[in-house]
């Protein structure tokens, strides 16, 4: 072979590859801004309060509201949505705040968190170290907390670790909760896997609870702000949602083992530790929201990537799956 | 056979494609001689005068890896987002992808050096681990769920296990041993563009196009194909064996006891005993984050930080060790860690004492990974230098990843800071132990300057085995 016919060889393949790529990718951009810039069929006027009675969440609807949060009022959740102007990847409010976890794209990704009041005008907000998979506002509005994945940039530099984060509303950062005093039956776990996650608070208290993993196990922890502590009460809890009348947690149960691990919904009676399975077959993999104090809330990817709704499903496992909000996520109920 | 060409005489071998014709019926690379750019006659011969001229070789096998580093990082940058923004799955399931990878990756690395010595064929080696990295992005295109997913990543992975000692062969064989260091800086430098690009190209493109995923698999594999293409067609296929036995005459095969060579047995075990106090980047970038706002906010850039200084860093440290001895610039590296270890512990925070630790941890790199290999390839004949070279690689993979999880559970037990701290004394302990170990009491300098004497017990060892004398082995046969 000549180094002209192996230059000559290269350089067309080059042309050919990159040149597809680049075409690949222009057609990409433009059947984006096609579908972008298509104005949602389901939406109505702007959204630029949160009141009491709506449910607020993150739409995924195709075209210009995709990614805004929405709301619908609980009595008419196939009513046409209220879009605000705000973005997020996940989205929780209460009657006074809305937080906010976002993925800044740019030449390098970055992750950020933003707390509201409840007419978007924004109060604090913080970067995040990796990819946002939780928030929540207490329903009393005192504290606010978020998860996110802390993942290297190569494949996993350092596995699978999360950071938790509770934040009060008169400015104290309680910080990261692998800092708090975590104990199972009295003793104190230290091991090298800890990870914390999805944090739903008891209002009108310094209490909340949350996913403790240690050891390929799960735990459903209560923890305390005061004394900064993490106490684990159940097995096999992830992602915990306290309901209205704060007697119950519903939560994602494992089925299986990693890697084939799946989550379905399940209630705990915190008094008498009764569990109750509910049947949705499919997997859950969403911290779920009670809609009212018998009714639960939860998104499930579409076929389509990026694509979600959010169904509903009596908590004492009587009822079926309903389909309640089309192309959303990450529902929220404002009490 | 071999022509040393420096990066201006390799762009001029681009302009000026007649006088390269004149090398047509010269020998192609399957018989084992070194057909690139510029044969003899194409190319003034006196390109060779300068002893720090970079070959061909290392440049086409440099672009081959800032190719395959764009293609398989812009994947990398992207995949946590994909699997838990698109396909839904947990990160749980991605920690366990990484996991399942870690192990047989060392089993590979060690079974392609092997292979690559044995068939004294490193570059087809080398081409199967390319190859199937560039087949599992075509995997990524269709890969939906948990299943199909971990098997792309697995195949690319081994691919990655596969190529590198083979390839690490191929760069030795194509230097000249007085600028062996030169030559892995050369190659870890375009190596580390790829790696600092590929993850800026993919949020470029997330940027324009949202939902680009699909996009950036296409433009992955793109590069990965070219990165065959030109693994395949620029890079000869080296016969290293063939090489000497065709210039002195006798066959060299690959022995086991190649490997015994009591200065590779010295590297390996300091290998061992830094690996062991290297924790894994993510630490020190978490040590970072967990220290001040500057850090946290630019938590995702540490990465890219880390790689400008290695790549910035990786030719001046390979001159370096051509001038004053790999195995001294391979610990002075590690005095670079112990630097980043320090600076991440003391309690000041503020953007210039975290930019400072990224810079240590990229002159880290820069001068103990291509270093690595390099002083591996001088300890080890020709005949087994993949293998040579896949052992010390190994080491390290593997006693990082043990003290990955030490440090772990160390972080855990008596906290960041503190741990840190732990390591950065034992490393301190270490590093002059280890400087002992390679560069010590006469005779047992290992990876000097290698035109530097051959040590007494090292020719005595020569004399009792079939291998040629040690000091000559990555040199070519004198041209004409």
């Amino acid at each position: 072979m000549t180094p002209r016919l192996k230059w000559t060889i290269v350089v067309v393949a080059a042309i050919v590859l990159l040149g597809g790529s680049l075409a690949y990718a222009i057609s990409a951009f433009l059947r984006f801004q096609a579908v972008a810039s298509t104005a949602g069929e389901r939406s109505g006027p702007p959204l630029t309060a949160i009141e009491p009675g709506q449910i607020v969440f993150r739409s995924t609807d195709p075209g210009t509201e995709y990614g805004h949060v929405a709301s619908v009022p609980i009595g008419a959740p196939g009513a046409a949505r209220a879009v605000a102007e705000l973005t997020c990847d996940r989205v929780d409010a209460s009657a006074a705040l809305v937080s906010c976890l976002r993925t800044q794209r740019g030449i390098v990704t970055r992750f950020e968190w933003q707390v509201l009041d409840e007419r978007f005008d924004a109060r604090w907000e913080a970067p995040l170290p990796g990819v946002p998979s939780r928030t929540r506002v207490a329903d009393d509005s005192s504290y606010w907390a978020s998860t996110a994945f802390v993942t290297g940039h190569t494949y996993a530099t350092v596995g699978f670790s999360t950071a938790t984060v509770i934040v009060g509303a008169d400015g104290t950062e309680y910080g990261n909760l692998e800092d708090f005093a975590f104990t199972v039956n009295g003793d104190s776990v230290t091991s090298v896997d800890r990870n914390f996650w999805g944090v739903t608070f008891v209002p009108g208290t310094d209490g909340f609870f949350a996913t403790a993993a240690a050891g390929g196990r799960t735990w459903l922890v209560r923890g305390d702000l005061g004394d900064r502590t993490l106490v684990a009460i159940h097995d096999a809890v992830e992602c915990p949602s306290l309901s209205p009348d704060g007697e119950r947690i519903a939560f994602k149960k494992p089925v299986g083992e990693a890697p084939t691990k799946t989550w379905t919904i399940a209630v705990l009676d915190l008094a008498t530790g009764e569990e109750v399975v509910l049947p949705e077959s499919r997997n859950v993999d969403d911290q779920v929201e009670w809609l009212d104090d018998e009714t639960i809330v939860y998104g499930l990817p579409r076929a389509a990537a990026g694509d979600s709704d959010v169904w509903a499903i009596a908590a004492d496992g009587g009822g079926e799956p309903e389909l309640l909000i089309e192309h959303a996520w990450s529902p929220s109920v404002v009490r | 056979m071999t022509v040393y060409l420096s990066f201006s005489d390799l762009r001029k071998a681009k302009q000026q494609p007649d006088a390269e014709t004149e090398t047509e019926g010269a020998a192609d690379g399957a018989d084992g001689a070194d057909t690139s750019a510029g044969a003899p006659g194409g190319i003034s011969p006196t390109v060779r005068v300068a002893s720090a001229r970079v070959s061909s070789v290392v440049i086409a096998l440099g672009i081959v890896s800032m190719f395959t580093d764009i293609s398989s990082e812009a994947t990398a940058a992207i995949l946590p987002l994909y699997i838990t923004g698109v396909i839904g799955l947990s990160t749980v399931a991605y920690g366990f992808i990484d996991g399942l990878y870690q192990g047989v990756s060392a089993i590979v690395r060690i079974a392609a050096g092997y292979a690559a010595d044995r068939g004294d064929q490193p570059k087809w080696v080398a081409m199967f681990g390319y190859g199937i990295s560039a087949i599992a992005r075509v995997g990524l295109l269709f890969a939906s769920g948990f299943a199909a997913l971990t098997a792309v990543v697995v195949v690319d992975r081994l691919g990655k296990g596969a190529r590198t000692a083979p390839r690490d062969a191929l760069i030795a064989a194509s230097s000249e041993p007085s600028s062996l260091g030169r030559s892995f800086g050369v190659h870890r430098m375009l190596d580390t563009v790829g790696a600092a690009v590929g993850p800026l190209l993919a949020f470029v493109i997330l940027l324009f196009i949202p939902d680009g995923y699909t996009t950036v698999f296409v433009v992955s594999l793109a590069f990965a194909v070219l990165g065959v293409i030109v693994l395949g067609i620029f890079v000869p296929n080296k016969r290293p064996r063939a090489e000497r036995a065709a210039g002195d005459g006798r066959p060299a095969p690959f022995r086991w006891k190649h490997l015994g060579d009591p200065r590779l047995t010295r590297l390996l075990l300091v290998a061992a005993l830094f690996g062991s106090v290297t924790i894994g980047d993510g630490f020190v970038y978490l040590v970072l984050q967990s220290r001040g706002a500057f850090a946290a906010e630019w938590f995702p850039l540490f990465y890219v930080g880390t790689n400008i200084a290695f790549l910035a860093l990786a030719v001046p440290f390979g001159r370096l060790s051509d001038r004053f001895g790999s195995a001294r610039i391979f610990v002075i590296g590690h005095v670079a860690l112990l630097g980043t270890y320090v600076l991440a512990a003391i309690p000041v925070s503020g953007a210039l004492i975290t930019i400072a630790c990224l810079v240590l941890l990229g002159a880290f790199y820069a001068a103990t990974d291509g270093i690595l290999a390099a002083l591996a390839s001088q300890c080890t004949p020709v005949a087994a230098r993949a293998s040579g070279i896949a052992a010390a690689q190994t080491v390290v993979a593997v006693t990082r990843l043990i003290a990955s999880v030490g440090f772990g559970l160390l972080w855990y037990t008596i906290g960041r800071t503190e741990a840190v701290m732990v390591v950065a004394v034992i490393l301190a302990v270490l590093i002059p132990i280890a400087a002992w170990l390679l560069l010590g009491a006469k005779g047992r300098s290992t990876g000097g300057p290698p035109h530097d004497d051959v040590p007494a017990a090292v020719v005595a060892a020569d004399a009792t085995s079939d291998s040629p004398p040690l000091h000559d082995e990555g040199r070519a046969e004198p041209a004409e």
